[in-house]
């Protein structure tokens, strides 16, 4: 177990093609953090760079206070978790939980016991003298999780290792990583590509968007405050609205509706707000609103999501099922649920009093 | 769909006969005496030689100096055969490994340069490659007989396509499970090319069993004949009218025929898989 320093990492391919670019994070002893944003963010590249499968081209990395930019995979006390398991195919899964074992010269008596109790631990006890062939992905999966398990290593590195599962099978297996991780309390990065994952598993959640942080924070911290346009758009399903609008004083002017702030305005002049799809209600008889036309609905059985048009931007709302829909309504939000965002540069505009993070579970949608 | 049935064999069987027919009667012609081949021909018949004529094929000592068997022969053939296949599969094996696993300057230029002497045939550089071998004094030696024949273009092509196709994640895997390049050549690429191994094994063992020419440069002393040599031999003792020992020409012949065969039966299901699958 180790805390992990990754301090200025940069990856820079030949050719100049900067990948990563000057990354700061710091991970806690056994601490959950997981790497999160789209494809071509450069979440894997870093990965691998605490790894050692690729070469870190600046900064350096730490494992458990030691700089291991040098170092070999092999040697820098980590185990990792592959998105396509990368079981040995030729190996039955005990050989194959052995492997790293052998080649570090474990005893013998020492390799059965860890490789008895991580098959306990996962329940693969009784497919041990199987070929990975024979097992199913949920089942490889397991072998190449027991395979880091047995390493009992500083670090778990896990790169989308439920993406090729199916929707029912991930959603059990992020609980039992989950789960795992806490009774075993090994530092751990897990790289996705997908939020609610993220959401999920993390204790702490990098947000990544080509090769920079967008924000390091706490699952719901990084739901509630969006430090830019990227983090709110990204997290959280349905994603985020956003909307051009503008600030005149204390009044927010989106296309031809207009709110009253109520104290709320922290800017003024052109800016992006957002406000999410469940913040939204149907205005009540008198009360301000954003005038709004219904183009379709869609149905998630608990809820409904309302998408429609304020002016000629997009806005998509969460509704109960119970509430009566038109296709001219007005909708009203609380102004503390607005998040505003300087339109140039996306970045969040501090709001002028907190904003209240009232704790509310990430909305799932599957 | 019946009667397509009935063509679809009608052709397989013609395509059959017209393979085994030969074959067949090369081995039941070996079974007459010679004389009676030098008067009635070919035949379909047995002839009831059988045991006498491979006897003879196999233990009399012939040739000029009278010493050389063709149990001898056969021994060579396997010796040439064998060496040949296990030791183009070890070379051709190292170079894909090199060429597709590490990161060198010119490894393209020198696959490239690999894949274009497949274009050029043994016979092409039979003449440099005899003056090597003599002056590295390894005329009439095994050593002269096989290595120069074991750089192989095709084995290294078909390794190389086969390692690019094994995912990186296992070579990651084996990187950060402690596993250096040896250990992961021998306990992860190795196992995972049997099947392929087994194919190339066939085709090489094949092609060397049935070298000719280059044995025949490369050897004067007879006893590092083979069998392909000996046939040629047993024909061309051709003394006064004598006749030709053609029965014994062709027992060598069916007897030379045996282990290619017998190996092809054997590797069959691996060497199809070799060449159609790709198990990962």
């Amino acid at each position: 177990m180790a805390s992990i320093d990754i301090n200025q990492v940069s990856k820079i391919y030949a050719g100049g093609n900067k990948a990563v670019h000057s990354v700061d994070i710091t991970i806690q002893d056994g601490e959950f953090i997981v790497l999160v944003g789209p494809s071509g963010c450069g979440k894997s590249t870093l990965l691998r760079m605490v790894a050692g499968l690729e070469e870190i081209s600046e900064g350096e990395v730490k494992i458990g206070g030691r700089v291991v930019n040098k170092v070999e995979p092999a040697e820098r006390d980590i185990a990792m978790v592959f998105q396509n398991y990368a079981l040995y195919p030729h190996m039955t899964v005990r050989q194959n939980l052995e492997y790293g074992l052998k080649n570090r010269n474990t005893p013998r008596s020492d390799i059965d016991e860890r490789v008895a109790e991580a098959a306990r631990m996962l329940e693969i006890d009784q497919y041990l003298d199987r070929k990975p062939r024979a097992l199913s992905g949920g089942q490889r999966q397991r072998v190449a999780m027991g395979r880091a398990i047995v390493r009992k290593p500083a670090a778990f590195l896990f790169d989308e290792p439920l993406s090729n599962l199916d929707a029912k099978l991930r959603v059990s297996m992020r609980g039992e990583i989950k789960r795992l991780q806490r009774r075993l309390g090994t530092t751990s990065i897990y790289v996705t590509h997908d939020q609610l994952e993220a959401m999920t598993l993390a204790d702490r959640l990098v947000v990544l968007n080509g090769g920079r942080i967008e924000q390091i924070g706490a699952p719901l911290e990084v739901y509630h405050q969006p430090a830019s346009t990227f983090v709110a758009s990204f997290i959280g399903s349905p994603a985020m609205n956003l909307m051009h609008a503008e600030l005149h004083g204390d009044t927010l002017a989106v296309g031809p509706s207009t709110l009253a702030l109520g104290g709320y305005a922290p800017a003024s002049g052109e800016v992006t707000v957002g406000v999410r799809a469940e913040d939204l209600r149907v205005a009540a008889a008198q009360e301000q609103g954003l005038l709004f036309r219904l183009d379709y609905l869609e149905e998630l059985g608990s809820q409904r999501l309302v998408h429609g048009h304020v002016g000629d931007q997009v806005l998509t709302a969460a509704m109960p099922l119970d509430v009566q829909l038109h296709d001219e309504m007005r909708l009203a939000v609380d102004p503390r649920r607005l998040h505003f965002f300087v339109r140039e540069t996306g970045k969040r505009i501090a709001a002028a009093e907190a904003v209240p993070a009232t704790p509310q579970p990430a909305m799932e949608v599957a | 769909m019946q009667k397509n049935k009935l063509t679809d064999h009608l052709v397989l069987i013609l395509g059959s006969l017209f393979l085994m027919v030969p074959v067949v009667v090369a081995f039941m012609t070996s079974t007459h005496a010679a004389a009676d081949i030098h008067s009635n021909g070919l035949s379909l018949t047995w002839g009831g030689n059988f045991v006498e004529t491979y006897e003879k094929v196999l233990t009399r000592e012939g040739g000029f100096t009278g010493q050389v068997t063709g149990s001898r022969m056969v021994m060579n053939s396997f010796i040439l055969g064998i060496g040949f296949a296990l030791g183009k599969i070890v070379l051709s094996m190292l170079a894909a490994y090199a060429i597709v696993y590490f990161r060198m300057r010119f490894a393209t230029l020198a696959f490239w340069v690999i894949f274009t002497t497949l274009l050029l045939p043994l016979e092409v550089r039979i003449m440099p490659s005899y003056q090597v071998m003599s002056e590295l004094g390894l005329l009439n030696t095994y050593t002269g007989l096989i290595v120069p024949l074991l750089a192989s273009a095709t084995g290294t092509f078909y390794f190389r396509q086969f390692f690019k196709s094994v995912p990186d994640e296992l070579l990651e895997a084996a990187r950060i499970d402690g596993a250096g390049p040896i250990k992961f050549f021998i306990d992860v690429l190795v196992p995972l090319s049997r099947t392929m191994i087994a194919a190339i094994f066939i085709i090489m063992f094949v092609y060397g069993w049935n070298q000719y020419l280059w044995p025949m440069l490369m050897t004067t002393d007879e006893r590092f004949f083979t069998l392909m040599r000996g046939i040629k031999q047993i024909l061309q003792v051709w003394i006064g009218s004598q006749i030709p020992d053609y029965n014994e020409a062709f027992a060598l012949a069916v007897l030379a025929m045996l282990p290619p065969v017998l190996i092809v039966v054997i590797f069959q299901s691996w060497f199809i898989k070799g060449l159609t699958e790709s198990d990962k």
